[in-house]
């Protein structure tokens, strides 16, 4: 039989169990339906998400929703929007009880003194210029001057297309600003023109990733095999898509078979009653969903699977790692 | 002397002690074979004292299987708070010997 220590060496066997026991299970919960921008691409919006529920306004309902999804066993609050940071309140009802992340535009400051460590995402779609296209104005200005050098803070640098050959400038400007950085790729939903994936950009990506994580290891939050898998949509000799996925809302998802491997994932809209689909869009089309989440997520779900070979399963330890980190379990 | 007085009685008590033992820790190593679809081992040459998670690298999602099974066989029902104690074959065994003998 296949042992884990078999596999590894002592330098990555202290690796594995530091991360081994953890047993993250997080949820996604959107805060608000409204947002202080409107970026092109968006999905909340451009699959309508933000009319499919009218937020709860009552703080007291959110105390309790949050006391609920503790004792359904969620130990990580995953917070989205529209812009979570224009409900402070309602920010606070998950911060003061359970590990907490904020994903927001960074337009606004999350007060320090009220959310001292809570984690912060701050999305980023590229540099000035793709932001004012896609976004209307160029974010980064705003957000790093207000989490400059913030150690719960780090950049969510969505890379679109147009990026390629461009990435190398945002890392540096992230890094200037003393804060970190993890890259996803987009996936558009409204067809914005020439910010879609060709399968010879994707491979393109790939390359640039992995030289990005190479020259900025300080800075860069990610892993190779997190890079292949988004890329290639293949993990092992599997393919990615809706039958595999492990980001699917649990009580309403009718897959047959269902995958095994679920973690009683929820995405709630902000009346605290309507669960959609998945962590993304309900309009997304799962054979070219690029979603970091998910598919971080879906390597991490099947552990076993990459317990064959010392490569797999060091492969799996990395993006065990990197989620750990973004999400404050374990130290940068 | 005293090793002489009884010496069936002790024997017996200890073999049965252990076959019991050794039955239960046996069909776990069995379930948890059979479950995780591992390979190259045997119920009988499974070590019941590896570390599951962090040597078998069993998760929470493999013991809520493992704990279903377990619960139609032995009729017990094992408590999701207690998946992180669970981490040999050799004290899931006792768990659930323990948790038999209770409902006595
Ligand atoms: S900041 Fe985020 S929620 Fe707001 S429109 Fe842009 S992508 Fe959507
Ligand atoms: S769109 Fe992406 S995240 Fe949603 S179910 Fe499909 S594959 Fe999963």
């Amino acid at each position: 039989m296949i042992t884990v220590s078999s596999l590894l060496d002592d330098y990555w066997y202290e690796r594995y169990k530091k991360i081994s026991k953890l047993n993250i299970r997080s949820s996604i919960y959107d805060v608000t339906d409204r947002c202080n921008l409107r970026c092109k691409g968006c999905f909340f919006f451009s699959s309508g998400e933000h009319e499919r529920a009218s937020e709860e306004k009552d703080v007291n309902k959110w105390h309790g929703f949050v006391e609920k999804e503790m004792a359904r066993g969620v130990n990580l609050a995953i917070l989205i929007g529209g812009e979570p940071t224009l409900c402070l309140d309602r920010i606070e009802a998950f911060y003061k009880r359970l590990p907490t992340f904020c994903a927001t535009n960074g337009l606004i400051k999350v007060p320090r003194d009220r959310f001292p460590d809570m984690m912060v995402g701050l999305s980023l779609w590229g540099d000035a210029e793709d932001e004012k296209i896609l976004r209307g104005k160029d974010t980064f200005k705003i957000s790093s001057a207000n989490y400059e050098g913030d150690p719960h803070a780090y950049y969510l640098y969505t890379i679109t297309p147009k990026q390629l050959g461009k990435t190398e400038k945002i890392i540096k400007k992230i890094q200037d600003v003393g804060l970190k950085v993890h890259m996803q790729l987009l996936s558009n939903d409204e067809g914005v023109d020439g910010f879609s994936w060709q399968p010879e950009e994707l491979v393109e990506v790939r390359a640039e990733m992995d030289d990005m994580l190479d020259k900025y290891p300080g800075t860069v939050i990610s892993s190779k095999y997190y890079h292949e898998v988004i890329t290639t949509g293949k993990m092992l000799d599997r393919t990615f898509g809706w039958m595999e996925c492990p980001s699917v809302t649990e009580p309403i998802d009718k897959r047959n078979p269902r995958p095994k491997r679920l973690t009683n994932f929820i995405r709630w809209a902000s009346d605290l009653q309507t669960m959609h689909r998945c962590c993304t869009s309900e309009t997304r089309d799962c054979s070219t969903c690029k979603d970091g989440a998910a598919h971080m997520s879906w390597v991490m779900v099947n552990k076993r699977a990459h317990i064959k070979t010392s490569k797999d399963l060091q492969n799996w330890i990395e993006v065990y790692e990197m989620f750990a980190k973004l999400y404050q379990f374990i130290p940068w | 002397m005293f090793r002489h007085d009884h010496p069936a009685t002790l024997d017996n008590h200890i073999t049965v002690a252990m076959s019991n033992d050794s039955t239960t820790v046996t069909k776990i190593a069995e379930i948890i074979i059979n479950e995780l679809k591992l390979e190259d081992v045997t119920p009988e040459s499974f070590d019941a004292d590896l570390d599951l998670v962090d040597e078998v690298g069993i998760d929470s999602m493999d013991l809520a299987t493992i704990a279903l099974v377990l619960r139609d066989e032995y009729g017990i029902r094992i408590d999701e708070d207690d998946y992180p104690k669970l981490t040999t074959v050799r004290i899931i065994a006792a768990y659930i010997e323990d948790k038999l003998n209770s409902n006595d």
